[in-house]
């Protein structure tokens, strides 16, 4: 009973999601206040609709109900609670169903927090909303439908589990936080549609426009984070990115939304790059949807995708093709009015921003070549272009460190007429001060340096005392320093710390994989991994066998790590537990591989430096994102706003 | 004016390429398979259910066949359970089963309580065939000809159009005896 309610919920959500697109569309086109004063309450529902379908979904999981097929495929009497929560969206059927209840409340926040919006502008916003929640409630009714029952006879007495790969923490929380920043940036899509539509597309719309992109991408970063530390520690690999083709289609939509978040930094402040933050815009939201239609029509096979479903493939991109051809299409017809009325000098922040934007761009379409490549191969019979790894190894490190040099230099730099003649010690100083810590670390803590590590710690350090200067000059002449100016400082902290973890961890992990028997030791450099014994483990839904490894550093015990290797037995998968342990400036990393026998194991051992601050940088550039989107100026601006509506509407 | 179609036109290009992505990606699962046009690996294996008989290649010469590769863990195969069914309804074909490392007694109850589509289950318990003919998932499904050469292979669940398309259409008209 209660998996029908939601699935009738669901359908009613869809007739919701279709009024909120025409009343919000057509009556903002009429200028009629009785049709557009339908949007809001369409909203609402939508919202308590989805949000009952999603929780039928939860109670038909925590409830155990295996007749119903999306149950009994991901859940398992043995499962503990928090994971048959997390089950809902362990599979497609449950994921999209996930995704259009974000959508919902992303919807329902831009409802709430627009009201000091121009009203036939908040209008189309939530109507273009309502057209992309539309098509995804049809797609997952039609073709993936998480309701649908068993035959009475096929009801089976015990589910086939969650995939004991996603049984994780992190992992159960990573999918959400991914899809709050991937459908976070439809809102900044609708933005762009509506000022479009709206044929008003000034400075006030970037101002609008920002926070909710910056806090989709605040979102997103951390989804992505998580991930990668998922995959770290709980694939066996000791990698934390694998460019594979679901982890890439994450990554792109966050490039092109961090060139957008600046690009629009430059349409509010200076009025300049109109056209360009519009296409960026579009652009962000069709690489979530691409990466939707990627992941979810399985055309490329990687350890995320399952089996491929052709319906599933063509209704996506079907739909994806109509909504993105519109959007570029209104954008072909309107960009052309948009004309940046001031100029600017090849060397002021206005252009190192463009420059930014060139260097992200680039760094997409290198992700995008390489992703779709493999797609591009099958669909023409071409077997001669080969991309892999390498492909992304070589091209994408020297794009970030330009990157990262145009950042450190573009920090200096000033508002239109900026001259880098002006700044021209700070770089400098900035660059000795980066190159000389730099190098003493590296040589100091790592011996030799090779090439590109040395060049990407010098420029990691170089953007973090770049981007000290301006809060460190505010703060001694006791300047008022807005949460803006913080986070932005933060979030390139978060950049530089990213670009020194990469390049050390790239190059400097020592990693052994040896074959070891009890009391046998594998040594590393000073330190030393002893396999001490092993012993058996058993958990609510698997047995397995956990070993103990004790690190020696100098030959002196440091620590002991308990990697695991667990039999899941619904699945009858082996998974990996590696033993990690986390220190300031490293990981010791041990993971089991496979029983040679003779109480011999594969071991792998590694030394991982500085690993954990890839995930901090991502955390540190999330929060830098959280405080410029909260600063006051956009609810101060927002208080006037409705203060000087609400005056015009007395004296009319 | 005409900058502002480019992207446009650049997405219309790239939905084509997808599309035909797309559309081939029944074909794709052909792919990859070295095995294609390539005689059949030997195998030898038990047989479900029949203690001390043994299935080998050789005991399906001279006759066109298709091996299913399943198990009872993978949600997929009940998926595809009745096409199978159906397909072992038109009774054109010899139809292997290869139960994928996978318990016997589970296997048995399996097509005990959905019916039992294959003529013969061969057992790979320790999965050591499936490697041999590059199954990387279940549930896959192969084509070998008369000959004893792999001619088609069908990476994840089997539907009538598949089927009608890809496998019995490689097949002599009529019935098996």
């Amino acid at each position: 009973m209660i998996p029908e309610l939601g699935q009738f919920a669901l359908i009613l959500a869809l007739v919701l999601c279709g009024a909120q697109a025409v009343f919000g569309l057509v009556g903002a086109h009429l200028r009629d206040e009785r049709w557009q004063s339908v949007v809001r309450p369409a909203v609402a529902g939508q919202f308590v609709l989805v949000s009952t379908a999603i929780a039928a979904l939860v109670h038909a999981f925590v409830s155990f109900d295996f007749s119903v097929t999306y149950v009994a495929s991901n859940s398992n009497s043995a499962l503990p609670t928090f994971y048959r929560v997390a089950a809902v969206w362990g599979a497609h059927e449950g994921s999209m169903l996930l995704w259009i209840w974000i959508i919902s409340v992303w919807t329902l926040a831009v409802a709430v927090f627009s009201r000091h919006l121009p009203p036939t502008f908040a209008s189309r916003v939530m109507g273009v909303l309502g057209i992309v929640s539309f098509g995804f409630v049809l797609f997952t009714l039609a073709t993936s439908n998480p309701f649908d029952r068993l035959p009475l006879d096929q009801i089976p007495a015990d589910g086939r589990d969650l995939n004991p790969v996603l049984q994780d923490p992190a992992l159960a929380i990573h999918p959400p936080l991914l899809y709050v920043g991937y459908v976070g940036f439809a809102v900044a899509f609708s933005f762009a549609c509506a000022a479009m539509l709206e044929g008003k597309f000034d400075q006030a719309w970037a101002r609008w426009t920002r926070p909710w992109t910056t806090l989709a991408w605040c979102f997103l970063s951390v989804g992505i984070a998580l991930g990668s530390w998922w995959a770290y520690y709980e694939l066996g690999w000791g990698g934390y990115w694998f460019w594979d083709p679901v982890e890439n289609a994450s990554f792109m939509p966050w490039l092109i939304g961090t060139a957008l978040i600046h690009s629009l930094a430059v349409t509010e402040k200076r009025g300049l790059f109109k056209s360009w933050t519009l296409l960026l815009a579009i652009l962000a939201f069709s690489m979530s949807l691409l990466g939707t239609f990627l992941v979810r029509s399985g055309v490329l096979t990687s350890v995320h995708s399952f089996a491929a479903d052709p319906t599933r493939g063509m209704f996506i991109l079907g739909f994806v093709g109509v909504v993105i051809t519109a959007a570029l299409s209104l954008y072909a017809w309107r960009a052309r009015e948009l004309r940046s009325t001031a100029g600017f000098e090849g060397t002021s922040r206005d252009a190192f921003l463009l420059y930014n934007n060139i260097f992200l761009i680039i760094a997409t379409v290198i992700v995008f070549i390489g992703t779709l490549a493999p797609l591009v191969n099958d669909a023409f019979g071409l077997r001669t272009i080969s991309v892999g790894e390498k492909w992304f190894t070589q091209m994408f490190p020297p794009v970030f460190l330009a990157l990262s040099a145009v950042v450190a230099i573009g920090l200096h730099a000033a508002w239109k007429r900026g001259r880098l003649a002006d700044s021209r010690s700070r770089i400098l100083l900035g660059f000795g001060i980066a190159s000389a810590l730099g190098l003493t670390l590296i040589y100091g803590a790592y011996g030799p340096g090779k090439g590109m590590s040395v060049v990407g710690v010098v420029f990691g350090l170089w953007v973090i005392v770049s981007s000290l200067f301006d809060p460190v000059d505010r703060w001694r002449r006791k300047l008022s320093l807005p949460r803006a100016i913080v986070g932005m400082t933060i979030a390139h902290i978060g950049l530089g710390v990213g670009v020194i973890a990469v390049s050390t961890v790239e190059s400097y992990t020592v990693e052994r994989d040896i074959a070891l028997g009890p009391g046998e030791t594998a040594t590393l450099g000073r330190y030393a991994y002893r396999f001490d014994k092993l012993e058996p483990v058993e958990g609510p839904n698997y047995d397995g066998v956990r070993a103990q490894i004790t690190v020696l550093r100098d030959g002196k015990p440091i620590t002991i790590l308990h990697p695991e290797k667990r039999n899941y037995w619904v699945q009858r998968s082996t998974m990996t537990e590696a033993g990690i342990e986390s220190r300031w400036n490293m990981d010791l990393f041990v993971a089991l591989g496979e029983d040679l026998g003779g109480g011999r194991w594969s071991i792998r051992a590694q030394l991982r430096p500085l690993i954990d601050y890839v995930w901090l940088a991502a955390a540190l550039m999330a929060l830098g994102g959280i405080l410029a989107a909260t600063d006051r100026r956009y609810r101060t601006r927002v208080e006037e706003e409705a203060g000087a509506r609400s005056a015009v509407a007395e004296a009319t | 004016m005409t900058r502002f179609l480019i992207p446009v036109v650049v997405f219309a290009v790239l939905a084509g390429i997808l599309y035909v992505g797309v559309v081939r990606s029944p074909n794709r699962s052909t792919m990859q398979s070295a095995l294609l046009g390539k005689p059949a690996p030997d195998f030898s294996l038990p047989v479900l259910g029949e203690p001390g008989r043994k299935l080998s290649l050789a005991d399906l010469k001279g006759r066109p066949w298709v091996l299913n590769v399943w198990g009872t863990w993978c949600p997929e195969c009940r998926v595809e359970h009745q096409a199978l069914l159906d397909i072992a309804r038109e009774n054109r074909v010899t139809f292997v089963g290869l139960n994928w490392k996978d318990e016997d007694a589970a296997a048995l109850q399996w097509l005990e309580q959905l019916g039992n589509p294959y003529h013969v289950v061969a057992v790979d318990a320790d999965g050591r065939t499936a490697i041999d003919f590059g199954v990387y998932g279940a549930p896959e499904t192969f084509f070998v000809d008369a000959n004893g050469q792999v001619q088609y292979r069908h990476v994840g669940a089997m539907t009538p159009e598949v089927w009608s398309r890809e496998f019995a259409s490689r097949l002599p008209a009529g019935v098996l005896p």
